[in-house]
């Protein structure tokens, strides 16, 4: 670089607003180049000489008093609009970190349900005896969960449907006691859960979610919480969640 | 070496405006050149900031926000229209750090030191308003580029261009004071 393209940096260099690698490159420079470090003390000079007189007024004392007293003692900006505005900005940041906190453990809380529950069908499938009461026809099926469970339910009627009922078992989830159906269509099996509403902390209302790579339908009716949870495609899983709404509702 | 000043913390105004007070007083008197002047320009601009007050943003630069309201107040003074009425910007005003054709400082301006003290500041005096305060901004107050785009208003290349053609001039006039060519 030409010694007139190092001097064009020189104020800004001895300003302190050259950014680090220009200011190490100039400082290189500067080592080597006599006539560039003439420059630059002479610019060093010419700085400090305005600097000196430059600080060259200063006010009176009464001057000073006569405004002192004008604004002397003027209350604290602590609540002017600048703060305030400050201060409900602050308060929406700790309400949105609460919210984000409040949420993500609503979150963990499903998740941590639905992992119970994936739990609950897998280990009633690789079972040698998954039910505790063996029979296709729901008259017999429901009964059998009187004085079981602390709710009655209604099971659907499977005739022209590829679902057949194989039995139920009493399950529990959260230690509350609740209704487990075992369904079948084709060679793969679906589990419906039935618990009190609101007893067990699911949420959501009848839309197919993937959990734990199971396909999952949940919804409440009647004072109760439906989960169908299956391996079986979203379309079987509506289909059965239809017969069962059907069913709750007659 | 110029410095950026920390962001004010809260506190009452007095608190935050007393401690500038000189230094916005000699900035007066080098902006109005008269005592009287400079003394109306500093109380009508600690009235003003005091009025103020409670739009500045706490975080932001106190020390700029008061040297703009002083700045302002005297360019809309009968003095600071005057002034600037009679200072042509020139067309390099928006380069970027441009340097001019007389901006090489000879070895002679190595003998201002404090014997040609008066001599500097008549030529200080003499300088266009427009380059007179970012030069005074940057060596006197010690105001980063930045600072002194934020008072004055304009972009920080702005800044550099007066500054460097502030201190051609200065130079020039003090080689001519001098009696050199």
């Amino acid at each position: 670089m030409a010694c007139d393209q190092w001097r064009a940096q020189l104020d800004a260099y001895l300003d302190g607003e050259l950014r680090t690698e220009p200011m190490r490159a100039l400082d290189a420079h500067l080592r080597t180049c006599p006539g560039c470090a003439g420059d630059a003390l002479a610019r060093v000079q010419l700085k400090r000489a305005i600097k000196a007189s430059g600080a060259r007024f200063t006010p009176s004392p009464e001057f000073r008093n006569q405004i002192q007293k004008k604004i002397a003692g003027k209350p604290r900006r602590s609540w002017n609009v600048g703060w305030v505005l400050a201060t409900a900005g602050l308060a929406v940041v700790l309400v949105a970190g609460l919210l984000s906190t409040y949420l993500e453990r609503q979150n963990l809380r499903q998740q941590q349900l639905y992992s119970e529950l994936a739990d609950l069908h897998v280990s009633t499938l690789a079972s040698a005896n998954p039910v505790d009461v063996v029979s296709t026809d729901r008259h017999t099926v429901k009964p059998w969960f009187q004085g079981k469970v602390p709710f009655t339910f209604n099971l659907p009627e499977l005739q022209n449907t590829d679902f057949t009922l194989l039995g139920g078992r009493v399950t529990y989830l959260g230690q509350v006691p609740g209704a487990h159906l075992i369904y079948q269509i084709r060679k793969h099996q679906i589990s419906v859960f039935l618990f009190p509403e609101n007893a067990v902390g699911l949420r959501g209302t009848s839309n197919i979610s993937k959990e734990r790579t199971f396909n999952v339908d949940t919804w409440t009716q009647d004072g109760l919480r439906y989960v169908v949870f299956g391996d079986v495609a979203p379309e079987d899983i509506r289909r059965l969640s239809s017969l069962l709404k059907g069913t709750a509702r007659s | 070496m110029c410095v950026s000043a920390d962001p004010p913390q809260p506190g009452t105004f007095e608190e935050l405006a007393m401690p500038l007070f000189g230094q916005l007083y000699n900035f007066a008197h080098w902006l109005a050149q008269n005592r009287e002047e400079a003394e109306d320009l500093v109380q009508e601009t600690y009235v003003k900031a005091l009025r103020g007050f409670g739009s500045f943003q706490p975080g932001t630069n106190f020390r700029a926000w008061m040297y703009r309201i002083l700045r302002n107040t005297f360019l809309t003074s009968r003095t600071g229209l005057k002034a600037t009425m009679t200072v042509p910007l020139d067309e390099t005003e928006n380069g970027h750090g441009a340097t001019v054709a007389d901006d090489q400082p000879s070895q002679e301006a190595l003998l201002i030191d404090r014997d040609h003290q008066n001599l500097l500041q008549a030529a200080i005096e003499e300088l266009p308003v427009q380059f007179r305060e970012v030069l005074l901004l940057c060596e006197v107050e010690e105001m980063s580029y930045q600072e002194i785009a934020d008072t004055v208003g304009v972009p920080i290349g702005t800044v550099m261009s007066r500054l460097s053609r502030a201190r051609a001039s200065l130079r020039a006039g003090v080689q001519q004071k001098l009696g050199r060519p």
